[in-house]
């Protein structure tokens, strides 16, 4: 029995916002499968008070103390960005980037 | 879909029984962000608190904030919680531009503090509101949204993005659903909120401002007919105000069972609470079930809090407010009952500043629970947004106290402060208000009440000293309220009687 179905590998890949066309999906599908064979094997040794590790290294509690340290100033940050904005309507408007700037969020229909 | 309300809601409670729930969200008044060490001021520019960590840039990692985890620790112990000994956050999925990272470092399975109470008074009676769970989260950035009507999502063209409140400590409170409130549901919900506000502000942890969006609110909903399992809840979010968790809860309710009288079915959906029209509107045109893929959060080390940090916390809690209220109840002398009025109004904290601020118990409380209740019930505002401040409310009274001012005159004083003329020496200036106690000024208006009221006159001179309230009252009005009643009253008997009894 395959360990990930080929509709599994779609639904991850639109939660993921990847775009896979059928024959992706059909290849993905059979690879993505053999990695999870090999990890249910792994499964089969594990005994019950072996928990799963979620971290390498056996630290716990590091914590920083509420201290303000420098960030980036707006221009460095908003250098990456693919967009910006001034935010100003249009009037008051000094074409200085403020805000990033995202293409429409919800689609046409919604 | 049903949009015209057929039952109303003493129809609806008599027919539906509600069960609800309450996820409230606290922001952390922390001088830094959760994981990184941008600054958390609120109003500032946008985009000029942040860095590489908050932004999710390449090669950042975070580091959890030990006073934000202490403050969730604190909150969960003064909700008699149990506090985890070892625990994780979590990285919930998520595509949508307020953050940044395409992902919210949360917890999920492995909340901070579990299980624990919050007891509340509703009209006298204690009511256990229980508590799931409180954990631990960052804040998203702010959107705006550009083209569409209202700044709405819908229609815009695009979207502008401010990451100053992205990673800003948040924990989430959220109570086990409540049933059996029946009618007293909507009510039950806004004393819950305010009464988890009143603690959070109480461990000095959160400024929890409902219109700053330090204290955010979303309600659960459901209705069952007596004796049938629960039903479907709707989650209704943007409510902002105490007011509004109440009015939301009652419009759901009212909403819900006409759906259900009419055959139709309740879908579990998102909702959004409409401050003007006091409606809840469907908030997701189309929404499959969301699957956040939760994974424990790899960039950050498990959280183990041992016993001797839980019980130094534990050790340092604050009175309860219940307590201290109680404290204040006998400090007031008020009787149960006048308690609860100044509890219902909202008005508990704002008597106590201005008690603090030099004013009596009862001058404090009967500004606050008069003239000033009147007015935020007319605007439909919560007591402590009225615009008045408590300093100003005391020195209104003492302005009476010292005879400057007489009752009706503050009243006027406090309606100039509410319009917004300014302090009340300013109002008292520009209004030309202030009690005229200078005899020489009254006794021409004296000697003119006595010659218009013979009758009256001729009383007070047979010894009928009781007469003088129609003189008194005729000088009041002559003077338009500004004249001191005690005074006037002197001078009407000195002027009538060759010897007035000096016990009036």
């Amino acid at each position: 029995m395959a360990a990930i179905s080929r509709e599994e590998v779609a639904h991850l890949a639109r939660l993921s916002r990847l775009a896979v066309t059928e024959e992706e999906l059909d290849r993905f599908a059979g690879q993505l499968d053999v990695i999870l064979q090999a990890v249910t094997r792994v499964g089969e040794v594990a005994a019950a008070d072996i928990p799963p590790t979620s971290h390498s290294v056996p630290l716990t509690n590091i914590l920083r103390e509420d201290v303000v340290a420098p960030g980036l100033e707006r221009d460095e940050a908003l250098a990456g960005a693919p967009d910006t904005a001034d935010g100003h309507v249009r009037e008051r408007a000094t074409g200085q980037a403020r805000y990033f700037r995202v293409p429409r969020i919800l689609d046409e229909e919604a | 879909m049903s949009t015209v309300a057929l039952l109303n809601f003493d129809e609806v409670v008599a027919r539906y029984e509600p069960v609800i729930g309450l996820e409230t969200h606290v922001e952390l008044g922390t001088r830094t962000k959760m994981f990184c060490g941008c600054p958390t001021d609120f109003g500032a520019e946008p985009n000029t608190q942040i860095c590489p960590v908050c932004l999710g840039l390449p090669g950042s990692l975070p580091v959890a904030n030990k006073a934000a985890i202490e403050a969730t620790i604190r909150i969960g112990l003064a909700l008699n919680c149990r506090i985890a000994t070892w625990c994780r956050f979590a990285r919930k999925n998520y595509f949508y531009p307020d953050m940044p990272k395409n992902f919210q470092i949360s917890q999920y399975d492995e909340p901070l503090c579990v299980d624990g109470w919050l007891d509340i008074e509703v009209e006298g009676e204690t009511v256990r509101v229980g508590i799931e769970r409180v954990h631990l989260e960052e804040d998203t950035g702010k959107t705006l949204h550009i083209g569409g009507a209202t700044g709405r999502i819908h229609g815009a063209t695009e979207s502008l993005v401010d990451y100053n409140r992205a990673g800003i400590p948040l924990v989430e409170i959220v109570t086990k659903p409540v049933p059996g409130t029946g009618a007293l549901a909507p009510i039950v919900a806004r004393i819950y909120v305010t009464e988890m506000r009143d603690l959070v502000r109480s461990l000095d942890v959160s400024d929890v401002r409902m219109e700053q969006g330090s204290l955010r609110c979303d309600v659960n909903t459901s209705l069952n007919r007596p004796g049938e399992p629960w039903g479907t809840r709707t989650e209704t979010k943007n409510v902002n105000s105490l007011r509004s968790v109440e009015r939301a809860v009652r419009a759901e309710m009212i909403r819900q069972a006409n759906m259900l009288d009419a055959g139709e079915r309740i879908i579990q959906e998102t909702r959004h609470f409409h401050e003007d029209s006091g409606d809840t509107t469907s908030g997701r045109s189309k929404e499959e079930a969301t699957d956040y893929r939760y994974f424990p959060e790899p960039d950050l080390v498990p959280l183990e809090p041992d016993t001797a940090w839980v019980d130094q916390l534990r050790a340092n809690l604050p009175e309860p407010p219940r307590v201290h209220r109680r404290r204040l109840q006998e400090a007031w002398g008020l009787a149960d009952k006048e308690m609860q009025a100044v509890l219902n109004a909202g008005a508990v904290q704002v008597i106590e500043a201005t008690v603090a601020a030099g004013a009596t118990p009862e001058g404090a409380r009967k500004w606050w629970m008069g003239e000033l209740a009147r007015f935020a019930n007319e605007q439909g505002i919560d007591l402590a947004d009225v615009g008045v401040i408590p300093e100003q409310v005391a020195e209104v009274q003492r302005l009476v106290d010292d005879g400057k001012l007489n009752d009706k005159l503050a009243r006027v004083v406090l309606e100039g402060i509410l319009d917004g003329e300014g302090s009340p020496a300013e109002i008292m200036t520009a209004r030309g208000l202030g009690v005229v106690s200078d005899t020489g000024a009254l006794t021409k208006a004296v000697d003119e009440a006595i010659a218009g009221n013979p009758d009256i006159a001729a009383k007070i001179r047979d010894g009928k000293f009781e007469a003088a309230g129609v003189l008194i009252g005729a000088i009041m009005k002559a003077t338009r309220g500004q004249a001191d009643a005690k005074t006037v009253r002197e001078l009407i008997l000195a002027r009538l009687s060759s010897s007035p009894p000096s016990s009036i």
